[in-house]
């Protein structure tokens, strides 16, 4: 990783100045790894929900987690945006660094790292105001003054919402439809231009033709942004992902709680075609329980 | 095989009567809370119309000129209402001013910023305040509030003034103001604050553009709760702002002052002088009505403002 790089991101806690985005790798060089987790654990409370986590997510890949419920792939996607700083109880191990910088270390201001690294939620989550208020609510927050006209309707064009609200701006976001509302959430969080887009199950309630547009979406804007993904839709995962995290749970020494775990992480086809562990196979190709 | 499991093949009307019995104790337990909701509403009924009733014996024997005088002094025959109508609404002004910061100001630190030791702690001690005797706030706002804060604001403040009554009067309504909003913010969803950190916001602009707007009604209700309770709020004014016999019209803040319920309650503590003077005993209903106009106007004003704000979002 280049030197400036690494020395940008450590001021940012101090001055926001942005990270200059990088093109992407000429192709067979390997991209930049944007996160570089090892040894992570996450505990809520005593319970430890999942161990074992190291991975690297590179830049302009799209990187899915999948896996069986509860194994904390929402757990482990909250952690890059320090989102499980909210939950009291909640505890995070082991060491996470985004572009070579400690993102726990205390002196990182998590305001600093949402508005570099945004955020889908699981279950659609509108504010309780117009349409075009959420969508400039991002930019807003940032400082952006004047006219944000243009940025709503780009964001709101590339989350394939567009021509369905275009004459209904003004109504409230929570009058749309449960899948017209994630859609939204996804053009308030791209409309916020940030680094990293994390997206957990984004297309869980959407039709099948809004789920392609998304998808079309995430390929296109990789370009842009590095996208990580939690699905558990596996078409999906080998559709549009670059590298694959399979996680799986497993019972517990200390408790009867099952602790989630990461088993296997490799490129997209290799976890889909020839997986090197018995239990992606399962999973991959329905066996799984 | 049991009779369960044979499908009958088909049915008459009787079949769906179902049992008598269970009817007819359905219609018992009926008609049990239709008379508990029905005596609540003849109560109100009742007190509204002996409201009604002596307020009119007094308007249709008082001279018109005597309720626009100088001043409240009943035994005198002036009956000059904008005394004790202003003297309620600048009451209830300054206790606004003095429980709504504070109020929503301890429901905001509560619901977003204190750690969950400290909102165990700080929450019964709110509660406390707010099982505070009313009385005893009444010889606080005049042995404490009045010498110690309004006097030295104003050294031409007497002794007995509306300053510190309604001081004394919003000291006891911020647990209201507190707690009623506290309730509102809290219930927030938790997904619209993770929706606004996710975004980058921080914790003060989360709360001033997600959190409050969306607890607005109950914020409103709040502050109507607490509005209802300063206009009606009695001896913390009968106390402090003096008065006792009666009052000139002033809106002087550091002066002596004479609200609605506290004319009412200095009447009705001299009954049996009053019975026989005249109007005066009905005045006392007069004021009582007028009382229960001015809450009924800002119970209407504020549900309509409410209904329209909740419309907004
Ligand atoms: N706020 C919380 N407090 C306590 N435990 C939690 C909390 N959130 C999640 N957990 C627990 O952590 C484990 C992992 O949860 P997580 O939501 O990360 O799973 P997931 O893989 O995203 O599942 P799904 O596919 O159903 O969304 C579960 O056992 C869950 O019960
Ligand atoms: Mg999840």
């Amino acid at each position: 990783m280049p030197d400036n790089l690494t020395r940008e991101v450590r001021l940012m806690a101090e001055n926001g100045s942005p990270v200059p985005r990088t093109e992407p790798a000429p192709p067979g060089v390997p991209q930049q790894a944007v996160f570089d987790v090892s040894g992570v654990a996450v505990y809520y409370g005593d319970f430890r929900a999942v161990r074992d986590v190291s991975l690297d997510v590179r830049q302009h890949e799209i990187t899915a987690f999948i896996g069986p419920s509860g194994c904390g792939k929402s757990t482990m996607l909250r952690c890059f945006n320090r989102m499980n700083d909210l939950i009291d109880t909640a505890r995070v191990e082991g060491d996470i660094s985004y572009h070579g910088v400690d993102l726990y270390d205390p002196a990182v201001n998590p305001v600093e790292v949402r508005r570099r690294i945004g955020m889908v939620f699981q279950k659609p989550n509108p504010f309780p105001k117009s349409i075009y208020d959420n969508v400039a609510y991002g930019p807003k927050v940032a400082g952006a003054k004047g006219n944000l006209d243009d940025v709503v309707e780009e964001a709101l064009q590339g989350a394939a919402l567009w021509d369905e609200v275009k004459d209904r701006l003004k109504e409230s976001g929570m009058s749309l439809s449960g899948g017209q509302q994630q859609r939204l959430c996804i053009a308030r969080a791209i409309a916020t231009d940030p680094e990293v887009l994390l997206m957990d199950e984004p297309c869980s309630a959407l039709d099948p033709i809004a789920t392609g547009r998304i998808e079309d979406l995430m390929v296109e804007i990789k370009e842009r942004y590095t996208i990580i993904i939690v699905t558990h839709n596996m078409q999906q995962a080998a559709r549009v992902s670059d590298r694959t995290a399979f996680f799986t749970t497993e019972v517990n020494e200390e408790s009867d709680r099952r602790t989630g775990l990461l088993v296997e992480y490799a490129d997209t086809d290799k976890i889909f075609t020839t997986p090197d562990d018995e239990r992606t196979e399962n999973y991959v190709t329905g066996r799984f329980g | 095989m049991t009779s369960l499991a044979s499908n009958p093949t088909s049915y008459s009307l009787e079949d769906f009567h179902g049992s008598r019995s269970r009817m007819r104790k359905e219609r018992i337990v009926r008609a049990v809370l239709f008379t508990a909701a029905s005596t609540s509403i003849v109560i109100s009924v009742a007190i509204v119309a002996s409201l009604i009733g002596e307020a009119w014996t007094f308007v249709s024997q008082v001279e018109l000129a005597a309720l626009w005088t100088d001043g409240w002094f009943p035994r005198r025959g002036m009956y000059d209402v904008k005394t004790l109508v202003s003297g309620s609404l600048i009451v209830t002004v300054i206790a606004m001013a003095v429980a709504g910061p504070l109020g929503l100001g301890a429901a905001v630190y509560l619901s977003e910023y204190a750690p969950a030791t400290v909102r165990k702690v700080v929450k019964p001690a709110l509660e406390i305040l707010a099982g505070i005797p009313s009385v005893v706030l009444g010889f606080f706002a005049l042995t404490f509030l009045s010498p110690v804060i309004v006097q030295r604001l104003n050294d031409e403040a007497t002794q007995f003034n509306i300053a510190a009554a309604g001081i004394g009067v919003g000291i006891l309504t911020i647990p209201l103001v507190a707690s009623i909003s506290e309730d509102a913010m809290r219930s927030v969803p938790m997904a619209l604050r993770e929706a606004s950190y996710g975004l980058g916001a921080r914790k003060i602009t989360t709360t001033i553009r997600v959190v409050i707007p969306a607890a607005v009604s109950g914020l409103v209700a709040a502050f109507i709760v607490a509005v209802s309770r300063a206009i009606g709020e009695t001896m913390v004014v009968f106390i402090a702002a003096g008065a006792t016999g009666g009052s000139l019209f002033s809106t002087d803040i550091f002066r002596p002052g004479q609200t609605m319920t506290a004319a009412m309650a200095s009447q009705a503590a001299g009954t049996d002088q009053v019975r026989g003077a005249g109007l005066t005993f009905q005045s006392l209903f007069f004021v009582g009505m007028l009382l229960f106009l001015v809450t009924l106007v800002l119970n209407v004003l504020a549900s309509r403002f409410v209904r329209r704000v909740r419309q907004a979002y």
